[in-house]
């Protein structure tokens, strides 16, 4: 359904060229969920906002393509004119964005926004837009969906953006969501109720998702697949239950040992050393772990380029010296 | 948090005016009271005999005690009595009504000029940054509060009525050859209009636009300055990366999202460019013989006549009051947020 | 320290625009502290045999009705103009700081009494203001530079209070506080010198519009009084001449007068990008 291959995308900024994306490549198929997981800043925005095409003017794709195909279309969405991305947007594939309270337009009502939406989407008449607005607020599972209707986001708490931030994602029936955080800053009940929304949504509807986040039990419990990144880089990529049993990447490991999860004590939980390098440093090694990597050797791990190698049909790891 | 009525809203709006008010009338006050030697003799004008002065200075309640003088004042204020103008003979309150108008007139067409030309501009250079329009909105942005108004109009004047002739003479509202339409609402683009008579709307406006477009190239620098950063920084907001995202056409995104949402610091700084247009428009009707109230007061001022130059001090802080009140009541429309006392 | 010093050469050797407006500046000082020793002529000087002569070599700028020369005229007048100005700013900038901190510090009661008779001030159109301070106080040069200063003041106060209400809280306050300093002093020595940086963008814009109000003070009419050379007298005198073609009278010190303004707004912008390149707009 979506082929992501070799992308990658910078952001010229006045003080320097930031690779933000070095190489980046994953494969979804319809009715799956695959998640993506890294520490902040590894990149997982950037590439959501990059298969949308609502990059910052700043950045840049310089290389890869993102096949995306499904029964009606096959395009290729990093060479996709403007105009006909614009349809497929919102219908075909959308996106529930990191933070609703800023990501919501703070002047207008909740309910207008959908029905902005379905408006460019589909042809209901005018009348019926409203109804259909509050079928997806009821789908939600908002509370009193007609006095929301008419709510200005301010108005909302929290975990109600959230919801509304699916609505309007799932207003169209996408075939593809992309889910960038959609449980942060959400208490541990509410997290429950809006991913398995997500997740029964996606079942009834086919839909394929992708699970954005930087909790690994929140990714282990709900998909399918995980694809870790690192500093713009994917350092790993395997069905859930290996890369779990079996995380060939140092970075894996660690990101592993460093979850907490009921059997372990907090004294268990080993903090994950160094920072991330410096996406606008001129010498970037290979390897883009191997300043916090336990089993670095220059000789073998800076050679060019990386190795992404294929362990099993579908476990993928870039490193050197796998575990 | 709870959301009031717009009624309500509207009501604590106008209440929250009155210290304003309150504070200009004292002002005015003071002003009035601490002018150089003895006011009695200022009103009484330069020719006056000493036992008129006297008078006056019973009549006006000088040898009373300044509270005592304040509530005169006061009184004075409500039943409308500003004083008489030495040099027209007239009351006070009579010739600043009657040239209020073409003050009014000037002001909004250079306010029209410049909201006209700075959102269009502002919008641009956003949408297109380090394009050769944002560099040059952004030279306009400080060129344009750099200009002195009196040049301008006096630059302006010698190109296009001295050089190129394609304005009439800088001689006030109408030339000599048109008489003005009758007094209905003051505005004579409106009342020509009113009258139906096309040829004197065409002369009215063919006076009022070398003022206005002087006036207005003042107001212009702010707004298309405000508007310019407040769209970029909207444009990239977390809202409108959504409403990419969501597929809405670009004409939505750019005007109904990003566009409506810039606009409140663009309303929050009107505050600010009345200010500039209420004080340049003095200096512009004094270039172009404009008669309204600006020109009326620095008359005045040449004949030491200081009745009438209280009166306008007065009226233009009040009429500033209500502007800004005004404003505070657009920007209530535009944003729900505002009526919000959390 | 070096950073602050590499980053002032990125800002001039990317901006020349910066650069240009900082080497005006100093033109214009120059000519302010030489005046009238670099003077073609005496400012003061008439001859009917010469007036109204367009500019030529002997005259560059022209000669005015009086047959006195507009070159001297408008160089003698740009100490009279940057001076009003400077002393204006000055004066705002020491009253505003002080009150501005005192508000900002102590909150309470201090706070809403400046803050109430700020609005007051801001209540009113500004230029209209101070045309009503100089004719009530008197039509002098100093009473001029007086209402400049009382109409700029609002802008001062208000900047300072708030950059101080943002860091009274802040750490380094605290650790001033605990060990020993007293108020006056934390205001002084740990306050004050932080929201500086901000100040200087504000007093160079506040200078071009100082010089603005000034000018268009005695443009009608106000404070400087004939024969003085004033830019803003001068382009009053002009006026009448315009109509008939005699265009140096008013151009050149009214063009001279833009360069001033637009020298200090472009000094300002560039110390903005200077200071925090995020407030750049
Ligand atoms: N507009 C931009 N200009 C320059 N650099 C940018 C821009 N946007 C993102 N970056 C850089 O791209 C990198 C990846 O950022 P991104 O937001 O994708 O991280 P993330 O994985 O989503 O983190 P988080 O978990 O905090 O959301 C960061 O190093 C960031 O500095
Ligand atoms: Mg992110």
């Amino acid at each position: 359904m979506l082929a992501v291959e070799n992308l990658s995308v910078e952001f010229r900024t006045r003080s320097g060229v930031v690779k933000a994306l070095e190489a980046v490549g994953f494969t979804i198929q319809p009715g799956e969920t695959v998640g993506i997981v890294g520490e902040s800043g590894s990149g997982k925005s950037v590439m959501a906002f990059t298969l949308l095409g609502v990059l910052d003017r700043a950045g840049q794709v310089t290389a890869g393509r993102a096949l995306f195909q499904t029964d009606s279309v096959a395009v290729d969405l990093l060479k996709e004119p403007e105009s006909s991305l614009r349809q497929l947007r919102g219908k075909e594939l959308s996106m529930i964005f990191q933070n609703p309270r800023t990501a919501l337009n703070p002047i207008r009502r909740v309910g207008r926004q959908i029905a902005d939406v379905l408006r460019c989407h589909t042809d209901l008449p005018e009348a019926d837009l409203r109804s259909k607005a509050l079928d997806m607020l009821a789908s939600v599972r908002i509370p009193d969906p007609d006095k929301r209707f008419d709510a200005y986001p301010y108005e909302l708490s929290g975990g109600l953006c959230q919801r509304i931030m699916i609505a309007l994602a799932l207003a169209c029936s996408p075939h593809l969501l992309i889910a960038d955080e959609p449980t942060t800053g959400l208490d541990v009940t509410t997290q429950a109720t809006v991913m398995n929304l997500i997740k029964d949504l996606a079942e009834q509807r086919q839909m394929a998702t992708i699970l954005i986040t930087h909790d690994l039990a929140l990714a282990a419990e709900y998909c399918d697949r995980i694809v870790v990144m690192h500093a713009g880089h994917v350092v790993e990529s395997a069905p859930t239950r290996s890369l779990f049993t079996h995380p060939r990447h140092p970075y894996t490991a660690k990101l592993i040992a460093a979850t907490p999860e009921p059997h372990k004590s907090f004294a268990e939980l080993i903090p994950i050393g160094g920072n991330l390098p410096d996406l606008k440093a001129a010498d970037l090694p290979p390897c883009r772990f191997s300043y916090r990597c336990d089993y670095f050797e220059p000789s073998v791990c800076n050679q060019t380029p990386l190795s992404r190698e294929f362990l099993s049909p579908q476990h993928q790891v870039a490193c050197w010296k796998p575990l | 948090m709870a959301r009031y009525s717009t009624g309500k809203i509207v009501g604590r709006r106008i209440l929250g005016a009155i210290p304003s008010v309150i504070g200009v009338v004292i002002v005015t006050f003071l002003l009035t009271r601490s002018l150089p030697g003895d006011p009695a003799a200022f009103f009484a004008g330069p020719a006056a005999t000493a036992e008129a002065i006297e008078e006056i200075r019973q009549n006006l309640g000088l040898d009373k005690s300044l509270p005592e003088q304040f509530l005169i004042y006061i009184g004075e204020l409500f039943r409308g009595d500003l004083g008489v103008s030495l040099t027209t003979g007239q009351t006070v309150l009579y010739d600043l009504l009657t040239r209020l108008p073409a003050s009014l007139e000037l002001t909004l067409a250079a306010l029209v000029f410049a909201i006209a030309l700075a959102l269009p501009l502002g919008i641009l250079a956003a949408t297109r940054p380090n394009s050769w329009i944002d560099h040059g909105v952004r030279l306009l942005a400080t060129a344009g509060v750099s200009l002195p108004t009196f040049f301008t109009g006096l630059f302006l004047i010698y190109v296009l009525y001295y050089l190129w002739g394609i304005v009439p003479a800088p001689l006030g509202r109408l030339d000599i050859l048109n008489s003005p339409p009758p007094q209905i609402t003051g505005f004579y683009l409106i009342d020509s209009l009113l009258i139906g008579d096309l040829g004197l709307f065409w002369a009215a406006a063919a006076q009022l636009f070398l003022p206005a477009v002087t006036l207005g190239l003042f107001a212009l620098a702010p707004l298309a300055r405000v508007t310019r950063a407040s769209m970029l920084g909207m444009l990239s907001s977390d809202f409108i990366r959504t409403a990419r995202a969501s597929g809405l056409p670009p004409r939505q995104v750019l005007f109904g999202y990003a566009f409506r949402n810039a606009m409140l610091p663009v309303v929050t700084t009107l505050g600010v460019v009345f200010s500039f247009l209420l004080g340049a428009n003095i200096l512009v009707e004094k270039v172009f013989a404009w008669p309204g109230i600006g020109s009326y007061a620095v008359e005045a001022l040449v004949a030491s006549d200081y009745a009438p130059i209280q009166g306008f001090i007065l009226t233009m802080a009040l009429l500033y009051v209500v502007l800004n009140l005004l404003i505070d009541l657009l920007y209530v429309v535009i944003d729900p947020r505002a009526g919000v006392e959390s | 320290m070096t950073t602050t010093l590499k980053h002032t050469r990125y800002i001039i050797s990317q901006n020349g625009i910066t650069f240009g407006a900082f080497s005006l500046f100093f033109g214009f000082v120059l000519i302010a502290v030489l005046g009238n020793a670099i003077a073609p002529y005496d400012p003061l000087a008439s001859n009917s045999a010469i007036a109204l002569q367009p500019p030529t070599a002997l005259h560059w700028f022209g000669t005015d009705q009086l047959g006195r020369d507009v070159l001297s005229r408008v160089i003698v007048a740009t100490r009279l103009d940057l001076g009003i100005a400077v002393l204006a700013v000055a004066m705002s900038f020491v009253i505003g700081s002080i009150l501005g901190t005192c508000a900002g510090y102590f909150g309470g009661w201090t706070d809403r009494i400046v803050s109430r008779c700020i609005d007051t001030l801001m209540a009113f159109p500004l230029f209209v203001l101070a045309m009503g301070l100089v004719a009530a106080l008197g039509n002098s040069i100093e009473n001029i530079i007086y209402a400049t200063a009382i109409i700029n003041l609002p802008l001062y106060t208000r900047v300072i209070r708030s950059e101080v209400l943002v860091r009274r809280e802040a750490g380094f306050v605290e650790a001033a506080r605990l060990t020993g300093n007293g108020d006056w002093r934390i205001m002084a020595r740990h306050l004050f010198p932080n929201v500086l940086p901000v100040m200087m963008v504000h007093l160079s814009l506040n200078m071009g519009w100082a010089i603005l109000n000034a000018a268009g003070l005695s443009f009608i009419g106000l404070g400087v009084q004939p024969p003085t050379a004033e830019w803003g007298i001068m382009v009053a005198e002009g006026a009448t001449y315009i109509v008939s073609g005699e265009w140096w009278l008013a151009l050149f010190p009214g063009a001279v007068l833009m360069l001033a303004v637009f020298c200090f707004n472009l000094l300002g912008d560039g110390l903005r990008d200077l200071i925090d390149p995020r407030m750049r707009t």
